[in-house]
């Protein structure tokens, strides 16, 4: 007779809760560049928390009742995970990864962040279950920290919402999120209403913002050499000499 | 939401505080640990040390709470340590490198010889 012994309640749980985190990774590696994104601001940078970031520290909660929509916490993230891109505001891309959204992944994007040029960057998904999925920021990212997407019952309605615990990631992205920081609760405002709209609820988007810490954390600084936005307009602004460069290139290989 | 966290803060030494955390903590539970953070920096406490052997779960809202507790924790001048957290935990405050703030120990007595309590 064999006996085996029975996992507890708690490992069990901890069993279930370790498929849906992210394994820990030194650095990002982009695997697939889908057509009209850019990995030279995301290969090989490192995550970022909150403690990496230079600027002052924001909690945002943004939420939308889905009222009148009959669906379960469940069913509002399998449809926000599988059409993620398409609730983001215009003029910004998601570029979805391959295998969707799941731990471990990575995300190129290109976001307009004032301007001809749009930023390009990325993001991991550090967890994913059945009702939450949290996005990590890499190094060079216009914030340090994290966004969590859930859904949960309230009062007899589906409610969706987005947490964000993010730094600006250096000097100038503190600039920019103190002088136009509103534009990014607007771009989560605008998502989260398309989200609801998709539901059939025209609720409007519930915003809280709080600031936990006041300080810059100048040990930071130096984060600025990763600056998506300056190396994606150094970028474009080289265009013209990769082009000049190509058949040079070509002839040496 | 409701919370699961139990959070029992005890004097490990007049210079260190020790609170037990059990149950979840998730970012619903921001009171009570708070408070247990309040309670353990009374006195002359120049160190909180985090015990989580009796964690059951932790999802991004607590890991968030943790990013909240140690902003607090510099603000004042105070060490925030832990110990008792299980492979899978430590993981995650490597992924998320929560681990690069907060001193991480094997065992209560390490965390306290760390604290200089």
């Amino acid at each position: 007779m064999t006996t085996e012994s029975q996992p507890t309640n708690v490992e069990r749980r901890a069993d279930r809760d370790a498929e849906h985190w992210a394994k820990p990774v030194a650095r990002l590696r982009v695997t697939a560049i889908p057509e009209g994104a850019a990995a030279y601001t995301v290969e090989g940078r490192r995550l970022t928390s909150p403690i990496q970031g230079f600027g002052w520290l924001w909690q945002k909660t943004f939420r939308v009742r889905l009222d009148g929509a009959n669906v379960t916490p469940a069913e509002v993230i399998a449809t926000w995970k599988q059409h993620f891109p398409e609730f983001w505001p215009k003029g910004n891309r998601f570029h979805k990864p391959l295998a969707g959204i799941a731990p471990g992944e990575v995300a190129l994007l290109s976001v307009a962040a004032g301007g001809p040029v749009k930023l390009s960057t990325g993001i991991m998904v550090v967890y994913a279950d059945d009702e939450s999925f949290t996005f990590m920021t890499p190094e060079g990212h216009m914030l340090a920290g994290w966004i969590t997407f859930s859904a949960y019952r309230e009062a007899e309605a589906t409610v969706a919402q987005a947490q964000v615990l993010v730094r600006a990631s250096d000097p100038i992205y503190e600039l920019g999120q103190l002088l136009a920081g509103r534009l990014e609760n607007r771009f989560w405002e605008a998502t989260l209403t398309a989200l609801g709209r998709h539901f059939g609820s025209a609720a409007a988007v519930e915003t809280h913002v709080v600031c936990i810490d006041r300080r810059w954390q100048w040990s930071q600084v130096g984060n600025l050499r990763y600056n998506a936005g300056l190396r994606t307009a150094m970028h474009v602004l080289a265009a013209p000499v990769r082009f000049a460069l190509r058949p040079f290139r070509v002839r040496q290989s | 939401m409701q919370s699961v966290i139990t959070a029992e803060v005890r004097k490990a030494t007049p210079a260190a505080s020790v609170v037990d955390i059990g149950g979840d903590v998730t970012g619903a539970c921001e009171r009570e640990l708070m408070d247990a953070y309040a309670s353990a920096t009374e006195g002359q406490a120049r160190a909180v040390v985090l015990n989580f052997s009796r964690l059951d779960y932790m999802n991004s809202g607590g890991i968030g709470l943790l990013v909240t507790l140690l902003v607090r924790a510099n603000r004042q001048g105070k060490k925030l340590l832990a110990f008792g957290l299980s492979d899978h935990y430590r993981q995650i405050f490597e992924l998320t490198r929560l681990g690069e703030a907060i001193g991480i120990f094997g065992n209560e007595v390490e965390a306290l010889a760390a604290a200089g309590a």
